[in-house]
Parts: structure tokens; C-alpha cells; sequence
């Protein structure tokens, strides 16, 4: 299986009856795909939009119906818009229970980096810093090591921080791991084909095995 | 009463040396690609500060009008679809100041609603809270974001009537309907114009008070 699809399928499974749920661009948006059938979420687009759909086909295109990447879409039975300011009132205000959001690094603190790199790209925060805080539950969907091998998941993030403290659940292709607050990192799932030494030694952050670790099911 | 119906050129004129303008939009949805197309081609206006969500994308007026060299501050949440002020802000030909999409609509909202700022725990221990103050809340610490406001704003509805009452559909009120409160003049661009009593008054997105003039496209 692709890496993204697997992170996708695992985080899909996170998702609860009823939760609200906001998905970044990229590997995040691949997660709707996955969602069991007997799981209804309202997905939210930060751009105003509480219920997004499939994408639009090419007759229902409209410019009045974009998610937060500027992708045409539809909206489910139960939809609602609205504007920016309230939007982000939702998102703050606590009423959104799910974020999905990739990211370039986090930490032992659950603090995480997705936002910038000085000197190289600065395509700004958009509505990550807004939603990191502002939702109940944080998910992040990120491959375990940078595109050069380079660890990810580190002691301490060293790129301009999106914000502290707010990483609840780690999703990648090699493990599954939650973020325990005053307590650091615990590794509950390992992706299939890996040991637990093949997922230290990709990560850079200090990991606390789980008494009940077990192989990721997707 | 006069009429606010008025071309695109006419209503662009009210743009000035050094103003402020705001832009509606969210990419390119409800963007208003019109007036900022005759603020290039009929107003010679400069040292404008652009205040918007994202600048745009490659393919929208703004994108040129970042491009035109008489933009010497901007706003905005995200720039990664719009090269070009990234490139300005990486040579320091134009000040680029970013901010969470939702500190930016709520530094918009509070200007337009007469309040002194806005506390919010987004940005926190983040590159977002150089230079702010701090305020401690019930025990809980803050952010101090102050309000923004524009000489100008441009926005994009579908309908008015000859009062300025707008229906905006959609996806499109993301920062359309906010702005609308906080600047000194309100363009609206619209799809359709109706006489007065047309719209049924649970329709409206934004009173027609807030609006000085109604350009019609299309």
C-alpha cells in the first residue's frame, strides 16, 4: 500500500459518529475517502463551508462552493455557509473536535512545526495556527522521516513553531504514536514490516512503548 | 437619495495615494476580479497597503496588481498561491505581514465593529506574538491583536438592490461580508442588480448602509 494511503486509512479510523472534522491540504483531504460507512462526520471547511461533500463534477463547478484548497466541491445533506469570522469562531471557540493537518516536524511536547521554513518557504499559516488551538483533538498525518531520511519527530522542534503543546495523535507510515502531556511520546501501533527498532531509529524523540503495542490495522 | 450605482472606474477613483484597501475573497472565490482589474487599468493610485486573505492566485487580478509595484505593505493569511508577494517580501520591496486567518478576520471584525483589539490564544509562543502584548485572562493568557481598517474595501456579492443590500452565495462571504464593516468606502462588485424591496430581507448577508457603491459585471 502508498504511504499516504496508509496514513490516510489509519486516521480515517480515528474518526467518531458525529465528529466534526476539519482536513488539511494534501494527505489530510485523502483521509474523507477512507471513512467507514457507518461513521458520519460533518467535514468543515475553514473557507465557510460545515459539510463538504465529494468533489464537484465538472457541471457542478462553481466558484460559490471551493474548499480551503480551492478545490471545487459539493456539500452534503445538512450543509451551511458562512463567513470567515464565524468560521474561525467555530474552529477557536471548541467546536470543531477533529483537525487533520500535516506536518514538517513535532516534538516530545506535542509542539509542532508546519508552517514555514526561514530562508526557503514562507507560504504562510493560513488557518493551521488557528485550528492547532482551536480543536479538540489534533491528528497529524505526516511520513516519518523528511524526504532525505531525515528524522521528523524530534526531541524538540527546531522550524518556527505553528503552536505548543497541541499534538494529541501522530499518524505516519511506520507507527501510530499519542502524545501524553507531562509524560512524552507513546508508541501504540507499528505499521506492518517494522520492528520497533526500524521506528526508533527514525525518530529522533525519545518513545515510550506502549504495554498494549500492537501491529496498525487499516 | 443619490444613486450607488456606479461603473467600475467611477467607483475606483475613490482609491488614493498611501490608502488602505481591503480585498474580499478567499483565492478565487469571491473575488472581486473587476475592480481590482480597473484600480490597474483606470487609477494610478500608490503606496497602497493590501489587506487580504491570500492575494490571489496567479490567474486573478490582485496577483497583477501585487505584481504592479504600487503595493508597498500587505496583509494577509496565505500567500502560497501567489508567488509574487513572496518574492516582495523576500527582497523587502514590499512589508508583508502574515497573521492566522482567523486573527486576521477578527482584526478586521473588530475594526469594523468600534472595539480596541481582539485577545486570542493563536499565535502564542509562536513567531506570531513578537512585538504584542500579553494579557492574562481568568488564568488564561492571550494574545493582543489590534483592529484593522481600510480607506477602501472591495467585495464580491452575487445580488444587490439599488440600496446595496447584498446576498452573497456560497463559499463566497468568507472575508466579503467582514470587510464590508470596516472601511471607510465599500465597493460591492455584483453578478445582478435588482430595484429596491426585491431582496427579502432574511436574504441579506450585508445591510445595504454599509454599502457606498454597486459595480455590475457581466
Amino acid at each position: 500500500m502508498d504511504k499516504r494511503e496508509l496514513i490516510a486509512k489509519r486516521i480515517a479510523k480515528e474518526l467518531k459518529d458525529g465528529d466534526v472534522v476539519n482536513l488539511g491540504i494534501g494527505m489530510p483531504t485523502m483521509v474523507a475517502n477512507y471513512i467507514p460507512e457507518d461513521v458520519h462526520v460533518m467535514l468543515e471547511a475553514e473557507n465557510g463551508i460545515m459539510g463538504v461533500g465529494p468533489n464537484a463534477s465538472q457541471e457542478e463547478e462553481s466558484l460559490n462552493c471551493i474548499d480551503a484548497g480551492g478545490n471545487y466541491v459539493t456539500t452534503v445533506k445538512g450543509a451551511s455557509y458562512f463567513d470567515s469570522a464565524f468560521s474561525f469562531s467555530l474552529i477557536r471557540g471548541g467546536h470543531v473536535d477533529v483537525t487533520v493537518l500535516g506536518a514538517l516536524e513535532v516534538d516530545e511536547e506535542g509542539n509542532v512545526a508546519n508552517w514555514m521554513i526561514p530562508g526557503k518557504k514562507v507560504p504562510g499559516m493560513g488557518g493551521a495556527m488557528d485550528l492547532v488551538v482551536g480543536a479538540k483533538k489534533v491528528i497529524l498525518a505526516m511520513e516519518h522521516v523528511s524526504k532525505n531520511g531525515a528524522p521528523k519527530i524530534l526531541r524538540r522542534c527546531r522550524l518556527p513553531l505553528t503552536a505548543t503543546k497541541v499534538a494529541k495523535t501522530i499518524v505516519t507510515d511506520m507507527a501510530v504514536i499519542d502524545v501524553v502531556p507531562n509524560k512524552g511520546l507513546v508508541l501504540k501501533e507499528i505499521a506492518p514490516g517494522f520492528t520497533l527498532e526500524d521506528v526508533q531509529n527514525q525518530t529522533e524523540a525519545h518513545l515510550i512503548v506502549s504495554p498494549n503495542l500492537k501491529v496498525m490495522e487499516v | 437619495m443619490k444613486s450607488k450605482l456606479l461603473s467600475a472606474k467611477e467607483a475606483v477613483e475613490k482609491v488614493k495615494d498611501g490608502d488602505a484597501i481591503m480585498v474580499g475573497g478567499f483565492l478565487a472565490g469571491g473575488h472581486p476580479e473587476h475592480l481590482v482589474n480597473a484600480l490597474l487599468e483606470t487609477n494610478s493610485a500608490k503606496d497602497l497597503t493590501v489587506i487580504s486573505n491570500d492575494t490571489g492566485t496567479k490567474d486573478l487580478s490582485i496577483f497583477q496588481l501585487v505584481k504592479s509595484g504600487r503595493v508597498k505593505r500587505i496583509f494577509a493569511s496565505y500567500i502560497g498561491s501567489n508567488p509574487e508577494t513572496g518574492r516582495l517580501m523576500m527582497s523587502g520591496e514590499a512589508e508583508v505581514k502574515l497573521f492566522p486567518q482567523g486573527t486576521l478576520a477578527e482584526k478586521i471584525r473588530s475594526g469594523g465593529a468600534g472595539l480596541g483589539g481582539v485577545l486570542t490564544p493563536v499565535g502564542l509562543g509562536t513567531i506570531v506574538e513578537e512585538g504584542k502584548e500579553k494579557l492574562e485572562i481568568q488564568g488564561k493568557e492571550y494574545l493582543l491583536e489590534m483592529p484593522l481598517k481600510a480607506n477602501v474595501a472591495f467585495i464580491k456579492a452575487d445580488k444587490a438592490d439599488e440600496a446595496g443590500n447584498l446576498i452573497i452565495r456560497g463559499s463566497s462571504r468568507n472575508f466579503n461580508i467582514v470587510m464590508a464593516t470596516a472601511a471607510d468606502y465599500v465597493i460591492a462588485e455584483v453578478n445582478e442588480i435588482v430595484p429596491i424591496g426585491e431582496i427579502e430581507p432574511n436574504h441579506v448577508n450585508v445591510p445595504g448602509v454599509l454599502v457606498n457603491a454597486i459595480v455590475k459585471v457581466g
